[in-house]
């Protein structure tokens, strides 16, 4: 029965291979994870994403697609009649959504990634402001996107909370490596509220890592000597 | 219930190969729409207030609501007027290879035709090399198709073409011989400027090549 097989290259400490786990969960759909080993690439993966060699990577009846928030459409078009759709209904919503996702990726992320590698008080500072800056900004998207409801996309998890709650893992071990809390009852109320909803949805549970983990790990992967 | 007129509005910078990805779709659709020309270096209060995050053009403004970032306007567009004219194909697969494709585009394009006409030295020739790879992977990409999407113009060729009204400049400032490195992707930009939509979306090359002259000397290139 290899015609509909599905399969997803990645790795369980990314957060971009989180998103078509959970969307795959979310459809019910039942796919063999391929882990790939840290800093080397399998022949599977550089096959499949010649481009990019990068997960993840989705492989659907051997046909393989690329880019996390790619597949999250793919997945949810492919799969519509298999659970709720994760995008908004309208177009203009719709927009709105690929507009906050693509701030994520672009702005939101890198500027999370450099608390980490911020060196000094002052840099600190500054990227920490920034972030926190995002983080203003998306309380006042989840308010205007979820009209009352539970998440982003509503009453379900959608393509905009897969979109930003891939990265609350990261998220958390950031808080506790820099102390200063970014996403709390005091700043950010309705996004606090959200990130615990998401992170104990049963689609998203079982791809998310502890933070304590991943901490170990961010410690293994910081601590190599620059290239 | 009177149905409400269309108000269709945009707010764009007319080098950019950005927003000639929105003109493209608008026309393609038939939408009539204002075209406002900004001053990049002047921003107008209306850019400023509908879209605060990035502040930049091409902004679409529809029924008073604004729309940002190119590649999402084109699809708003195509969803909205969604009657005639496809833009994304209609298989989940395919549309998943037409976004990789103008995603690839995003990430990469910008930045190395930058280097091309915006550097010297090293920096110019890494930069030329870059550009010139990227073109031959899309080249590959296209393969004997007529279109990036088969026998039909559609979203990836819309996310590529408005670069080509910027060749005549690479190749001036970036000592390029475009058409001799990609033959297959000059024959097939050629193809496009024959529509409609395109021909009245692209600037002038030599306009490119007077607009580019003048940002070089801001940045003392001259």
């Amino acid at each position: 029965m290899a015609s509909d097989e599905v399969k997803v290259i990645g790795a369980w400490a990314s957060p971009f291979v989180m998103r078509p786990r959970i969307a795959l969960n979310l459809k019910s759909v039942p796919y063999e994870f391929l882990q790939e080993s840290f800093g080397a690439k399998s022949e599977l993966l550089l096959k499949s994403n010649p481009v990019h060699k990068k997960i993840p990577v989705l492989i659907h009846a051997d046909k393989p697609v690329c880019e996390s928030n790619i597949i999250v459409e793919y997945v949810d078009e492919t799969w519509s009649a298999s659970g709720p759709s994760m995008l908004p209904s309208t177009p203009y919503d719709r927009a709105i959504a690929r507009f906050w996702a693509a701030y994520i990726d672009e702005k939101w992320f890198p500027s999370l990634k450099s608390i980490l590698k911020a060196e000094g008080e002052e840099e600190k500072k500054a990227v920490l402001a920034q972030v926190e800056e995002g983080n203003a900004l998306l309380e006042k998207a989840f308010n205007d996107c979820s009209k009352g409801k539970p998440f982003f996309n509503g009453d379900h998890i959608g393509y905009l909370d897969i979109a930003f709650g891939c990265f609350l893992a990261w998220l958390r071990v950031t808080e506790l490596a820099g102390g200063h809390k970014l996403i709390d009852e005091v700043k950010t109320p309705s996004l606090s509220k959200w990130a615990e909803r998401f992170c104990n949805d049963p689609a998203v549970k079982p791809v998310m890592p502890e933070t304590a983990t991943l901490a170990e790990f961010a410690k293994k992967i910081f601590a190599k000597p620059p290239a | 219930v009177a149905t409400m007129a269309n108000e269709v509005i945009l707010l764009d910078f007319w080098p950019s190969m950005f927003g000639m990805r929105t003109r493209i779709a608008l026309r393609e659709k038939g939408i009539e729409f204002e075209y406002r020309d900004e001053d990049l270096w002047n921003k107008s209060p209306l850019l400023l207030e509908t879209n605060p995050v990035h502040k930049k053009i091409p902004v679409l403004i529809h029924n008073g609501k604004p729309v940002c970032e190119s590649t999402i306007q084109v699809q708003y567009i195509d969803e909205v007027w969604s009657d005639k004219n496809r833009i994304l194909p209609s298989d989940p697969y395919q549309r998943a290879q037409a976004r990789f494709w103008v995603d690839f585009i995003d990430k990469k394009m910008y930045d190395a035709q930058r280097k091309v006409w915006g550097t010297k030295g090293e920096e110019q020739e890494t930069g030329k090399k870059e550009f010139i790879e990227l073109l031959k992977t899309l080249e590959s990409e296209l393969g004997e198709n007529t279109y990036f999407g088969g026998d039909d113009f559609g979203y990836v060729d819309i996310g590529l073409i408005g670069f080509y009204s910027w060749f005549h400049a690479y190749e001036k400032y970036g000592n390029l011989n475009i058409e001799s490195e990609c033959p297959k992707l000059i024959a097939w930009a050629k193809t496009c400027m024959q529509r409609e939509s395109v021909a009245k979306s692209l600037p002038d090359s030599e306009k490119v090549i007077e607009f580019v002259t003048e940002i070089r000397k801001k940045f003392m290139l001259e």
